[in-house]
């Protein structure tokens, strides 16, 4: 068990070797092969990380299978997970199998699609799995790479715009982050995040060319982190990336940017800004609070006039991390956990989304709303999932979109009940516009012509999909397996904390 | 004396060397010794580096004081002996290709070489101006070297006429700083200011002296010359300016700003902090309106030494470090992509135009896998070295408390950022049927695919360069 977080962490990257030096041509079958190759990887590591899980002690909040390697001296490589990584990492290491299903029927250079996807899926474990700075930053950048080949080679139109769009935002934002960091390592002289989890940072205000700084230099440091979190989960106002890059990207990227690379915004939060700048954390709360609620009202009402089914998605997706930012800075144990539990439900949630759109899409190339109706009369399985998920999204009691939902907001009302008046305002428009969408799709009389011959989700595409389903109402009418995992942990942060 | 002298052995070799073979070249009508001169070239210039790295260590100036010969100087001379044989050799083919191989061209270079090897080593300023026109004099002429291309006479012309003002500034800048120290040896004027007022002569003598040195390391404002001279001369020229003299100018500039002025560090602080600023600014807004390759890379260097100034303006140990990790991963990198630029062809014309690289990864998967990975590298992104040797620097600097200069350049980073991307999105996305059809020889591949492994092993040990670069980071400062 020593290693095995390196191993969940780089064997994926050792898959995207094997498919890219060892299965040769370029014809149907090669890409074939391929592609077993990449899905029987991830299934392993999949498995892997259920290994892990099983050995995992939800008791404790220290962190585990902590692994340390001497690397540039001042800097080192250090792994090891804690309750609120290791429920990341499966969610991670349980949608790449899926990913690789989904996009099954990729025809264009399919070998560079899987090794793009697979190196992504290390950089995306490596990200939850860091335990320095430093190396979290390298994955948490690296990131970027397969994902701008990922939306810029497969995707739609206006891809090239949108992978621009998104590398450069997220690059600003984490290079500030990055300057942040340097600062934490000059003023603690450390970059092990368990030491500097320990480390108190000055909170005495100062000035700076004549403007007040309240509780000084971490009002700085948070600020730094905030602009490459805020950029990537997205929070309102640099939001405006996601639904470019979303309808953009081909389905298992869109997938792979909800479930996944959203959520290492709403992780860098509770990892860094939270306990480490708890002062100026404490001190943006209110701002932190306005900014999820304009979220959650304004991409509301945004998504109620897409035209877009991906589009749609994207915002109600900024909409559903308004309650993760809302939970996570209610700074109290009941927020915290509907945070990190509204991260893994949406995980679940938008995925599943992303791949229902998918499924139309790869039928009718159109993502149009109104090019959809009526499928419920050739698609009666189809019509089912998205009922589920449709109600999941709303937040309907007995689907995991409820728990997250809930607990977020019942973690605001403690501290500010006004915001949480607003917060739930923002899940009656959700209902507005996913039940819209469902009955512009799915009900009603099938009048298009090319809609009369469309064939419901094949065996394939279920083995996708219900999974996903049943793991919603799953956790959500038992969610204990997934808040015990990481409730010790935050009950610990909090205490120390406080 | 004669003890002295055999410190001198590299140099005098080449030197040796150059003059013979220039004699000899001159009665030689073989066309098997024309055609491998570039290759014997190299050769020397591989001797010269193993001779270097036998020769002695010596802590002291030597030669009355004239010349020094340490770690620090040992480890930019055989790097740069190294890197100019590799362009040597690079060169050959594009030479041959266009009918330009003539024994002149390796003869300047290895001159050029010549004078950078006087220039690390002087430890005085009249060694150092010696050795700058030697250097900078062989360039101007091979940047003019294709003589019937008004592009290439216009940018070696350009490159003389303000390269001979830099030449003035230095020496004028040198006789204020002999007027008011009264010497020309860097250790006396070092102890001079340690113990003597500070007057404006000096620091006026200061600043002429860095603005030259400035010059010649191509940062801002002193960079206008870059992009038309690296464009316009010959590819191979190109490369050689992209790469070696800016080693051995950012040697010297760290010499004379910590063996001569070390103790009026204040003041030289806030002028690195504007040349480096400025350049890494200039050098990311540049590029992005060019789409000629050599004009990018030109900007693409202006912003590099701003970021490699980051490090000298930090004013510490682990700055002056880092400086020397970030030239010598600069200049692997810019070997692996000139390795490449000097193939790009069109139906046997030579291009440059960035355009012509559409769909390029259909056709060579490998090669494009290798450049974007170099180009994500120059843009300084993770885990690549190229960022390893920004972080150095930006650690360097946040540890100097001038975090300001430090988010400047994480700014423009990102700005640098979208140029490097547009490469890779043309290689990548772009639709264009006009494409290059390089036939890229195995060396310069070989060269490509060795660079490109150099930056992604560098992220785990730097190439283990990291002592050597402290060891002669301290045999400078100490």
């Amino acid at each position: 068990m020593d290693y095995i977080l390196s191993l969940i962490t780089f064997l994926p990257l050792l898959g995207a070797l094997i498919v890219g030096l060892f299965v040769p041509g370029s014809d149907t079958q090669s890409s074939e092969n391929a592609k077993r190759v990449s899905f029987v990887t991830s299934i392993i590591v999949f498995l892997l990380s259920l290994v892990m899980f099983s050995e995992f002690d939800k008791n404790s909040s220290d962190f585990q299978f902590v692994e340390e390697f001497l690397w540039l001296g001042f800097f080192n490589y250090k792994l090891g997970v804690d309750g609120i990584s290791v429920i990341l990492i499966l969610l991670t290491t349980g949608m790449m199998p899926l990913v690789f299903l989904s996009s099954w029927t990729t025809s264009k250079r399919v070998k560079e699609y899987l090794i793009s996807f697979l190196i992504l899926e290390t950089l995306m474990v490596g990200v939850f799995v860091s335990l320095d700075i430093f190396l979290f930053y390298v994955f948490f950048e690296a990131g970027l790479i397969p994902m701008f080949l990922i939306i810029g080679i497969w995707g739609g139109q206006e891809r090239v715009f949108a992978s621009f769009k998104f590398f450069l935002y997220t690059l600003l934002g984490s290079i500030l982050m990055l300057v942040a960091m340097i600062i934490m390592w000059d003023l603690s002289g450390t970059t092990d995040i368990t030491k500097l989890l320990n480390y108190e940072f000055e909170s005495e205000p100062f000035y700076i060319l004549g403007v007040y700084i309240p509780s000084g230099i971490q009002t700085l440091l948070w600020l730094g982190f905030f602009a490459s979190f805020a950029v990537k989960l997205p929070m309102f106002p640099v939001h405006t990336w996601l639904p470019d890059a979303h309808v953009q990207a081909p389905t298992g990227g869109s997938v792979l940017l909800a479930a996944i690379l959203l959520k290492m915004g709403g992780y860098g939060f509770i990892r860094f800004s939270i306990p480490m700048f708890y002062d100026a954390s404490l001190y943006f709360q209110s701002f932190i609070f306005i900014l999820s609620i304009i979220a959650i009202i304004y991409t509301s009402l945004v998504a109620l006039v897409q035209t877009d089914m991906k589009k749609l998605i994207a915002y109600s997706s900024v909409a559903h991390m308004g309650f993760v930012t809302l939970g996570l800075f209610s700074l109290n144990q009941q927020g915290i956990d509907g945070a990190i539990f509204q991260m893994v439900s949406h995980g679940f949630i938008s995925a599943a989304l992303f791949l229902i759109v998918g499924v139309v899409y790869e039928r009718t190339s159109t993502r149009e709303i109104l090019a959809f109706g009526g499928l419920i009369r050739r698609m009666p399985n189809y019509a089912m999932v998205f009922m589920v998920l449709t109600l999941a999204n709303v937040g309907l009691p007995g689907t995991s979109g409820f728990i997250g939902e809930f607990l977020s907001l019942v973690g605001v009302f403690q501290v500010a009940p006004l915001y949480a008046f607003f917060g739930a305002l923002g899940v009656v428009l959700s209902a507005c516009y996913g039940l819209l969408l469902y009955k512009k799709v799915i009900l009603g009389e099938l009048i298009k012509e090319n809609l009369k011959r469309i064939n419901d989700i094949s065996f394939r595409e279920k083995f996708c999909l219900y999974p996903l389903v049943l793991l919603i109402i799953f956790f959500g009418i038992y969610p204990k397996p997934i808040i015990e995992t990481y409730s010790v942990t935050v009950a610990n942060y909090l205490q120390i904390l406080n | 004396m004669s003890e002295n002298l055999t410190h001198l052995i590299p140099e005098l070799f080449l030197v040796i060397f150059n003059l013979s073979f220039l004699c000899v070249m001159l009665f030689v009508k073989s066309s098997a010794i024309l055609l491998n001169c570039n290759k014997l070239a190299a050769l020397a210039l591989i001797i010269t580096a193993v001779l270097v790295h036998f020769n002695s260590i010596e802590a002291n100036p030597i030669i009355n004081g004239f010349y020094t010969s340490n770690e620090f100087t040992a480890f930019f001379k055989i790097l740069i002996l190294f890197l100019s044989s590799v362009i040597l050799y690079l060169s050959d083919a594009y030479l041959k290709k266009n009918d330009l191989l003539k024994y002149e061209f390796p003869i300047l270079i290895n001159f050029s070489v010549f004078g950078m090897l006087v220039v690390i080593s002087s430890n005085d300023l009249m060694t150092l101006y010696l050795g700058i026109e030697i250097q900078s004099l062989s360039l101007y002429v091979i940047a003019a070297y294709r003589r019937d291309n008004l592009k290439s006479t216009e940018a070696g012309l350009k490159y003389f006429i303000l390269g001979a003002l830099s030449s003035g500034l230095l020496l004028y800048g040198i006789s204020l700083v002999y007027g008011t120290t009264g010497s020309t040896q860097f250790h006396t004027i070092y102890s001079a200011i340690m113990y003597t007022d500070r007057t404006l002569g000096l620091q006026i003598g200061m600043v002429f002296l860095l603005s030259a040195i400035a010059f010649k390391f191509a940062a801002f404002p002193f960079h206008m010359w870059t992009p038309d001279v690296y464009d316009g001369s010959p590819t191979p020229v190109t490369a050689f300016m992209a790469i070696v003299p800016k080693l051995a100018i950012g040697a010297i500039l760290a010499k004379v700003l910590f063996d001569v002025f070390g103790g009026i560090s204040d003041k030289w602080q806030l002028v690195l902090v504007f040349l480096s600023g400025g350049s890494m600014i200039i050098g990311s807004f540049g590029a992005i309106a060019q789409s000629n390759i050599k004009r990018i890379l030109g900007y693409s260097s202006i912003g590099h030494v701003g970021f490699a100034l980051m490090g000298l303006a930090a004013v510490s140990p682990e700055g002056l470090s880092g400086f020397i990790i970030y030239l010598f991963l600069y200049s692997i990198m810019m070997l692996g992509i000139f390795a490449f630029i000097l193939n790009m062809e069109k139906d046997g014309v030579l291009v440059t135009d960035i355009y012509l690289l559409a769909k390029y990864s259909e056709k060579n998967p490998a090669i494009s896998f290798a450049l974007s990975l170099i180009l994500f590298s120059l843009a300084g992104i993770p885990p690549l070295a190229g960022f390893i040797c920004k972080l150095y620097v930006m650690m360097a600097i946040i540890n100097s408390g001038l975090v300001y200069l430090a988010l400047v350049g994480a700014i423009v980073s990102v700005i640098g950022a979208f140029y490097y991307l547009r490469i890779v999105y043309i290689i990548y996305f772009s639709e264009s049927d006009d494409k290059i059809d390089a036939n890229i020889p195995v060396g310069h591949l070989f060269i490509l695919f060795l660079s490109s492994t150099a930056i992604v092993v560098g992220t785990y040990n730097l190439l283990g360069i990291e002592p050597l670069t402290r060891a002669a980071a301290e045999s400078l400062l100490y």
